[in-house]
C-alpha cells in the first residue's frame, strides 16, 4: 500500500481482505484453520500462530452482499427451523457447500467457541464439530445474576483456558509459549483501547462520523483483535475524526438533527435501506453498545482480568447492568434517544428487550422505538414498519427538542 | 391388590391435575414453604433439606395476556406460561422460584420474572456448560451454596451437611424407583396407557419425593406381579422437552399407539443418573452429577451422545418408531433435530414429528399426523 494515500478505510479493506486470503492460504498449505465466535479469547488461538476466521463476521459479509438467503435455505432443506438463530442457518448451510460467490472461507480443521453472546452458538457448533468430526474448544462463560461478575466465574472460566491450551496445542502440534502469550496479551488491549477511543469520538456534536460506518470498521476489532496491524487502523481513524471535528465536518452527509444509541446488531440484508431512512430524516447513530462489546480490556498478564473481561459481555450480565449500560451509551453518545432491534434471530437480545428499553427510557428520559428485523433473514423485517417507526421516534425528538427537553 | 394399583393411580393423576392444591395441602399440614423449582435441571435438594417442598413449575395451559409486556410471542411456549403464572397470580403461594439459565430463554425469563413479580423471592444460578472438567463442577458447586443460603433465608434456618445427605439418599431412591417405573410400564402398556404414565412422572413434582416414592413403589410392585402386557401395538419411544396435554396423549391410545420408553427432559432425563454417593461433600457431589449427566440439549454434547442414547433405547425397548415431539421455539431442541432425523432415516426407523404448543389445546393436525404415523408403522 502506498503510505502516503493511506486512509482507515483503505487500510482496513485491505486488512479484511488479507485475513481471509490468508486463511484460504493456510489452508491450502494443509496448516490447520479454525471458525471462532465472535468474542472468543482469541488470544489462547493466536498465542499459538493458528489461523482462523470468524464465520459471524462472514454471515454479515454474506447478509449484506444478499446471499444469506441461498445458504438459510439450504440450511432449512435439511431441517433446521425458521426459529434458530439466521446466522447459524446460514453457516450451517455454508458448512454443507463449503463456497460462495460473495467470499469464500476455508472449511474448518477446528472450532472454537465461546457462549459469551448467547448459548445458541453452543448449538451450532456443536452441530459442526458433529457433522464435520473436528475438535470443539469450548470456553463457558456462564450468565450472571449478579450485578459484578463473583470470583467463581472467573476461576471456572481460568480453569478452561488450560483445558483449552491442551486442546489448542495438541492442533498446533506445539507448546504454549506463556512470553508470547503475555505480547498477545498486550497487543490485543492495545487495539481495544485505541478502538474505544475511536468510537468515544461519536459523541461529539455533531457526530464526525456516519455512526454506521462503524459497524464496517468492527469487522477488524472482530476478526483482528490480536494483530499488530488493527491499531495502526484505529490510530487513523482517530486522527480522521479528530479532523473532521476540528474543521467542523462529519461523514454523515446531512444536517444532523437527530442522534440516536443504536440497539442491536445491523439489518444487514437491508443495511443500506435502514441507513438511508435514517440519512433521510436527519437522524445519526452516535452511540451502540454493539461496537463497544469488542473492547475487550484489561491489564496486560492479568489472567483474572482477562477472564473477568470475558465474562464481563452484556449479554451475559443481569438486566439491571443492562438497563445502566444503555442508559450511559444514551448520555454519553448525547443521544436524543434510542433505537432497539428487535433481532429474530437474537433471543438473549430480544426476550429481555421490553424491560431493557422501558428501564433505559426511564432513567434517561429519552424516547424509543423497536422494530422488528433481523440480522441476516431478510424475510423478517417490513421496510414499511421501519419507516414509519424511524418517523414517528423522529416526530418524538423533534417536539421534544423544540419544548428544550435535555 | 388389583384395586389397590388403581387407587394409587388415581391418587397420581389427581395430584398431577392439582398442583396448588397439593402446595396448600403440604404448607397447611407442615407450616412450612414451597420453593418452585424452573425446568429444567434444578437441584431440588437444597429445597428438601430444608423442609420445604420443591415444586416443579412446567407451565401449563394458559392464555398469555399480562406476559406479552414482557417478551415477544416467539417466546418458548412453557416460559410463556410460567412468566404468564407469575404475572397473574397463579403462584401466588410459593415463596422463592429457582431458575437456572439453561438456555437463552431461560436467562431472560428469570430477569423478567425477577422484575415482574417482586413478591416471590427470584434465585437465578447458572450450569457449567464444561460440567466434565474439575473447574466445571467447584463452579457449580459455588453456584449451590450461593442457592443454600438464599434457601436457609427463606426457611429460617440452617441446612446442614447431615440434611444434604439425607435428601440425596430421598431423591436417589426416587430415581431407582422411577427407573423401575419406566421399564415396567414398557411391558405393562395395557395398564399404563399414555396419560397414566405421564401422570405417575409429573406427580412426583408436587409431592414431598419420599411420599411419592412410596405411592411409585407400591405401584411397581403391583405391575410386576401383573403379566405383561399381549395388546398389539406399535411402540414408540417419545423425545423432546415434554409432552402435554391429555388429549394429546390419548391420541397416542386412541390409535394404538403405546409410550415404551422416553427421552423428554421432564421425564426420564431426570431420573436416569444418580448423585454419587461418595467423593466429596454434598454440594459437590450434587455438582458431580450434572458432570456425569449426558443425553440432554440443554447439555454441551459435541459427540451427540444423546442420539445414541436414543438409539440404545429404541434396541432396548423394542419401539417400532420415535416420535420427536418439539416444544414450540425451544431453540436447543431445534439445533438437535437435523442430525436426530438424518440418523433415524438412515437407520430406517419411522419418525414423526409434531410440535407442543402449551398455548394452544390439541389441534386437528396432530390427530391426522399420529394417525398416519401408526398406520406407516402397520406396514
Amino acid at each position: 500500500m502506498n503510505d502516503e494515500n493511506k486512509t482507515s478505510k483503505s487500510t482496513l479493506d485491505y486488512l479484511v481482505t488479507k485475513h481471509y486470503k490468508d486463511a484460504i492460504k493456510a489452508k491450502l498449505a494443509g496448516k490447520p484453520v479454525g471458525w471462532l465466535t465472535s468474542i472468543f479469547p482469541q488470544e489462547l488461538v493466536e498465542t499459538l500462530g493458528l489461523d482462523y476466521v470468524y464465520p459471524e463476521n462472514h454471515c454479515c459479509v454474506l447478509g449484506a452482499r444478499k446471499e444469506s438467503d441461498k445458504f438459510i435455505q439450504i440450511a432449512e432443506n435439511i431441517g433446521y427451523s425458521i426459529d434458530v438463530c439466521a446466522y447459524a442457518r446460514s453457516n450451517l448451510g455454508y458448512a454443507e457447500v463449503g463456497k460462495a460467490d460473495s467470499l469464500t472461507i476455508p472449511m474448518p480443521d477446528f472450532i472454537c467457541c465461546c457462549n459469551n453472546i448467547c448459548n445458541q452458538v453452543i448449538k451450532w457448533y456443536e452441530n459442526l464439530a458433529k457433522n464435520l468430526n473436528i475438535p470443539m474448544i469450548m470456553i463457558d462463560v456462564t450468565y450472571s445474576d449478579e450485578y459484578e461478575i463473583n470470583q467463581a466465574r472467573i476461576e471456572y472460566i481460568k480453569g478452561q483456558f488450560d483445558y483449552a491450551i491442551g486442546q489448542l496445542e495438541k492442533i498446533a502440534g506445539k507448546k504454549f509459549d506463556y512470553e508470547k502469550f503475555s505480547e498477545i496479551m498486550h497487543i490485543s488491549n492495545e487495539n481495544s483501547k485505541q478502538w474505544q477511543k475511536a468510537v468515544s469520538l461519536l459523541s461529539h456534536r455533531p457526530s464526525p462520523l456516519n455512526g454506521f460506518d462503524l459497524f464496517n470498521y468492527m469487522a477488524l476489532i472482530v476478526c483482528n483483535r490480536g494483530k499488530e496491524h488493527s491499531k495502526e487502523v484505529f490510530s487513523l481513524l482517530e486522527e480522521e475524526l479528530k479532523t473532521l471535528i476540528t474543521e467542523g465536518k462529519s461523514t454523515f452527509p446531512v444536517e444532523e438533527e437527530g442522534r440516536i444509541m443504536w440497539d442491536g446488531i445491523a439489518v444487514w440484508p437491508y443495511l443500506g435501506f435502514s441507513v438511508k431512512d435514517l440519512i433521510k430524516k436527519g437522524i445519526n447513530l452516535t452511540a451502540s453498545g454493539y461496537p463497544d462489546a469488542f473492547a475487550i480490556l484489561y491489564e496486560d498478564d492479568d489472567l483474572d482480568g482477562m477472564a473477568r473481561s470475558y465474562a464481563a459481555i452484556g449479554n451475559s450480565r443481569n438486566i439491571e447492568w443492562q438497563i445502566d449500560m444503555r442508559s450511559k451509551l444514551i448520555s454519553n453518545g448525547n443521544c436524543d434517544g434510542a433505537i432497539y432491534h428487535m433481532n429474530r434471530s437474537c433471543k438473549v437480545w430480544d426476550l429481555m428487550q421490553y424491560n431493557i428499553a422501558k428501564g433505559a427510557s426511564e432513567l434517561t428520559g429519552k424516547p424509543y422505538m423497536i422494530f422488528d428485523g433481523d440480522q441476516a433473514d431478510s424475510r423478517c423485517f417490513s421496510t414499511a414498519q421501519y419507516e414509519i417507526r424511524t418517523q414517528g421516534l423522529a416526530e418524538v425528538m423533534e417536539t421534544r427538542k423544540e419544548r428544550g427537553a435535555k | 391388590m388389583m384395586e389397590n394399583y388403581k387407587q394409587i393411580i388415581a391418587t397420581l393423576e389427581h395430584v398431577a391435575k392439582s398442583p396448588n392444591e397439593q402446595v396448600k395441602a403440604f404448607k397447611a399440614r407442615t407450616g412450612n414453604k414451597v420453593v418452585g423449582c424452573f425446568p429444567v435441571y434444578t437441584p431440588e435438594e437444597i429445597v428438601y433439606a430444608a423442609g420445604m417442598l420443591p415444586c416443579g413449575l412446567w407451565g401449563g395451559q394458559t392464555s398469555i395476556n399480562e406476559a406479552k409486556a414482557y417478551i415477544p410471542a416467539f417466546t418458548c411456549s412453557i416460559m410463556q406460561s410460567c412468566l404468564e403464572y407469575g404475572l397473574n397470580g397463579t403462584y401466588d403461594e410459593i415463596s422463592a422460584v429457582i431458575i437456572p439459565s439453561m438456555c437463552d430463554t431461560l436467562k431472560c425469563i428469570g430477569q423478567n420474572f425477577k422484575i415482574g413479580v417482586p413478591h416471590i423471592k427470584h434465585i437465578q444460578f447458572t450450569h457449567p456448560q464444561m460440567r466434565q472438567i474439575e473447574a466445571g463442577v467447584t463452579f457449580l458447586r459455588a453456584e449451590y451454596i450461593r442457592i443454600k443460603a438464599a434457601i436457609e433465608e427463606i426457611a429460617g434456618r440452617e441446612i446442614t451437611e447431615a440434611d444434604l445427605e439425607n435428601a440425596i439418599k430421598v431423591y436417589n431412591a426416587h430415581r431407582a424407583e422411577m427407573r423401575r417405573f419406566v421399564s415396567l410400564a414398557a411391558d405393562h402398556t395395557d395398564v399404563i396407557t399414555p396419560v397414566i404414565r405421564h401422570a405417575v412422572i409429573k406427580s412426583g413434582y408436587f409431592m414431598e419425593k419420599d411420599k411419592h416414592t412410596a405411592l411409585v413403589s407400591a405401584l411397581n410392585y403391583a405391575l410386576t406381579a401383573m403379566p405383561k402386557s399381549c395388546e398389539e401395538t406399535k411402540r414408540v419411544l417419545i423425545t423432546g422437552i415434554m409432552v402435554e396435554p391429555n388429549s394429546l396423549l390419548n391420541l397416542f391410545a386412541d390409535n394404538n399407539v403405546s409410550i415404551v420408553a422416553d427421552d423428554l427432559a421432564q421425564e426420564t432425563r431426570q431420573f436416569r443418573n444418580d448423585v454419587p454417593m461418595e467423593g466429596g461433600d454434598a454440594l459437590y457431589r450434587m455438582a458431580k452429577w450434572w458432570g456425569e449427566f449426558e443425553g440432554c440439549s440443554l447439555a454441551y454434547d459435541p459427540d451427540k451422545k444423546r442420539i445414541d442414547m436414543i438409539l440404545a433405547d429404541v434396541v432396548k425397548y423394542q419401539a417400532d418408531g420415535v416420535v420427536i415431539c418439539m416444544m414450540k421455539f425451544c431453540d436447543p431442541e431445534e439445533y438437535d433435530y437435523p442430525l436426530l432425523k438424518k440418523v433415524l432415516e438412515e437407520k430406517r426407523i419411522p419418525t414423526l414429528y409434531i410440535e407442543i404448543d402449551q398455548q394452544s389445546d390439541l389441534n386437528e393436525q396432530a390427530r391426522t399426523r399420529i394417525q398416519g404415523f401408526a398406520e406407516m408403522m402397520n406396514n
